[in-house]
């Protein structure tokens, strides 16, 4: 039995070994080398690229920013997404859930570089959203988002709203109907049903979801680039152009790893917080 | 004084009349059951009571109140679900003390209850629990000692038991009843077995095709059902189809196809050569021989066809002409009769109970 599930297991564990776990490594090596091994051999170890990183503004502003971004790009989501998975889950019903649930996973169909290319058609002065509001309001102010903050929090919030979706339709559709019943028969608001009964209830998927989200974000660099302009240098666009165009690979891999670590503190701190309601 | 008072409540789906001009009224501090074959419209019944269904026609008042657009939450009800229904996410104290919370009661008054509740459902100790942590039936205590903690004016059960093995579901029917005597709450049970709304309650509608069949107390609906549905649905009968021959004495004579008379003491007011039906229990039958009734008796003669064995008694099928009739006997004497061998029925003719 266990000899079955090991054959049954095993590849897809040296899999990931070879694919996550080794390539890891040796960009942790990289990190402390002054110059990366890919001609050559050459390059000492040193721990420059990490003081660089905690000393000089540009990075940590650039952090700083990031994390921002992945948390407001998580919040939209949420507010978006955890209302929809609500009405998909609990009010509508047979073939109208199962068309819009389409509707929901439809973007991941198409290319997310194509994507967000087409944001920059909607997003620009004269694009469609400016020229719509034009004829609704003539002589209205200019909507000039296309090069801005808000157009890359925009960008992202699309692209990872289904993850959301999804993860919170799960969760609330897995609510036993019953519940509600109970909450309502025992005197109970439809406000404080979903406060106390729904709500807490669905958190996992809610949980689920804006770690799916907040983690990519964090580190995202093909919507900063395309739809940010000069507003879009994040963190993610810095550790990109390391490997791109700057061609200082041991910078790169360093800033990434400061990421990794920074992410799993963010969890760290909201996970006691969270196995209080999971449990 | 009537607690609920339901009046000609219909309520049609699409194509189906789930309640067809149903009417009742329940009193104070009794224990009502609706009883009844699945998708006879018992559920939708209670449902419409809670206000989880709205009525198409009639009105159903509580105290007296019409509770026409009165939500749910609103009508001051204990309801108790067939999958209880506990909330996984809060401990049993919580749970109990949910229904008080949301009325914003003081955490003192809740606390308080919720003791009070725990030890009426025997769980003192348990309140830190979560509900999966508990048996099957000591979580249907909880959605009792939930839905009772803010003292509802009706408490409503539908199909309660229903996940219970055998001996659990007997011992909580005692345990509910003894809960709901204390407590003194008028108690709406849905169900569909027969034994459970005979044991439990005070009064019982048989529901059937969204009408009421017969309503009465347990003895009056079996000993004397009005129709071959309630008859069959409460415990088993032998129902006889004849003519009316004779009416004397109270006693009517109904003539069989095959020219047997039985006797009535029921029945008065058929006219002679009405047709009717009668019927008769099988556990109201004896063989002759064996200890039945020193009175003038029924008897019928035939011949021991099957012969099925329960323990506690034995119910023989005799073969009378064309018809199959059933007979059970206490498992308390020698067996007397054999299968193949020739037997004789015997009845009082207070057991000829003649159907509408």
């Amino acid at each position: 039995m266990l000899g079955s599930l090991a054959l049954l297991a095993g590849p897809t564990y040296l899999w990931l070994l070879v694919t996550i776990f080794l390539p890891l490594m040796a960009m942790l090596y990289f990190s402390f080398l002054t110059i990366a091994p890919i001609a050559g051999p050459g390059g000492t170890f040193t721990l420059s690229h990490y003081v660089d990183i905690f000393t000089k503004p540009v990075y940590l502003i650039n952090l700083k920013r990031s994390l921002i971004m992945g948390l407001e790009v998580t919040f939209f989501c949420a507010l978006v997404g955890y209302p929809a998975a609500y009405l998909l889950a609990r009010q509508i019903k047979n073939r109208w859930r199962e068309a819009l649930l389409l509707l929901v996973v439809l973007p991941f169909w198409s290319n997310a570089l194509v994507r967000t290319f087409s944001w920059t058609m909607v997003l620009s002065d004269n694009g469609l959203l400016g020229q719509w509001l034009h004829v609704l309001w003539p002589g209205g102010p200019s909507l000039d988002l296309l090069y801005s903050y808000k157009a890359i929090v925009i960008g992202l919030v699309h692209a990872y709203l289904p993850y959301m979706i999804l993860t919170c339709y799960v969760s609330l559709q897995a609510i036993d109907g019953t519940l509600a019943e109970a909450a309502l028969s025992l005197g109970a608001s439809h406000r404080q049903v979903f406060q106390r009964i729904i709500l807490p209830l669905s958190l996992p998927g809610l949980v689920a979801g804006s770690i799916l989200i907040f983690v990519p974000v964090v580190g995202a660099f093909m919507e900063p680039r395309v739809l940010g302009g000069q507003q879009g240098i994040t963190f993610g666009t810095i550790i990109e152009s390391q490997f791109t165009t700057s061609f200082n690979w041991p910078l790169g891999a360093a800033m990434g790893f400061v990421l990794l670590a920074v992410v799993l503190i963010v969890m760290a701190l909201f996970f006691p917080l969270l196995r209080k309601h999971l449990n | 004084m009537s607690v609920v008072d339901i009046k000609q409540v219909s309520k049609r789906y699409g194509q189906t009349l789930a309640l067809n001009n149903v009417s009742m009224t329940i009193a104070q501090g009794e224990f009502f059951s609706l009883l009844g074959p699945s998708g006879g419209g018992k559920t939708s019944l209670l449902r419409s009571i809670a206000g989880f269904v709205e009525p198409d026609e009639g009105s159903i008042e509580i105290d007296g109140k019409p509770m026409l657009n009165v939500p749910i939450n609103q009508r001051d009800l204990g309801m108790m679900f067939q999958n209880y229904a506990l909330f996984p996410h809060m401990s049993i104290a919580d749970n109990i003390g949910f229904g008080l919370s949301v009325r914003h009661r003081s955490k003192a008054e809740i606390n308080q209850r919720i003791k009070e509740l725990l030890s009426l459902v025997h769980l003192e100790g348990y309140g830190e629990r979560r509900p999966r942590e508990l048996s099957g039936g000591q979580q249907q205590r909880v959605a009792l000692a939930r839905a009772l903690a803010p003292r509802p004016r009706v408490l409503l059960l539908d199909e309660p038991l229903g996940a219970l093995d055998k001996k659990l579901r007997d011992e909580m029917q005692i345990e509910l009843k003894k809960i709901q005597r204390e407590v003194g709450v008028t108690t709406i049970l849905v169900t569909h077995d027969q034994q459970e709304a005979l044991t439990l309650s005070d009064r019982v509608a048989i529901i059937n095709g969204g009408k009421v069949e017969q309503l009465g107390s347990p003895r009056e609906v079996y000993e004397r059902p009005h129709s071959q549905f309630v008859a069959s649905f409460l415990g088993n009968a032998n129902f006889f189809t004849g003519v009316v021959c004779g009416q004397a004495d109270g006693m009517t004579q109904i003539r069989l196809p095959a020219g047997q008379v039985i006797h009535s003491s029921h029945g008065a007011g058929r006219s002679i050569g009405s047709r009717v039906t009668a019927a008769v229990r099988p556990e109201k039958l004896h063989a002759a021989g064996s200890n039945g009734p020193g009175q003038p008796c029924n008897r019928l003669s035939g011949r021991i066809a099957h012969e099925i064995y329960a323990g506690n008694s034995i119910t023989y099928w005799v073969e009378i002409g064309a018809q199959q009739v059933s007979l059970t006997a206490q498992n308390n004497t020698a067996p007397a009769l054999s299968m193949g061998a020739e037997a004789h029925l015997e009845w009082a003719p207070a057991d000829t109970i003649v159907l509408d």
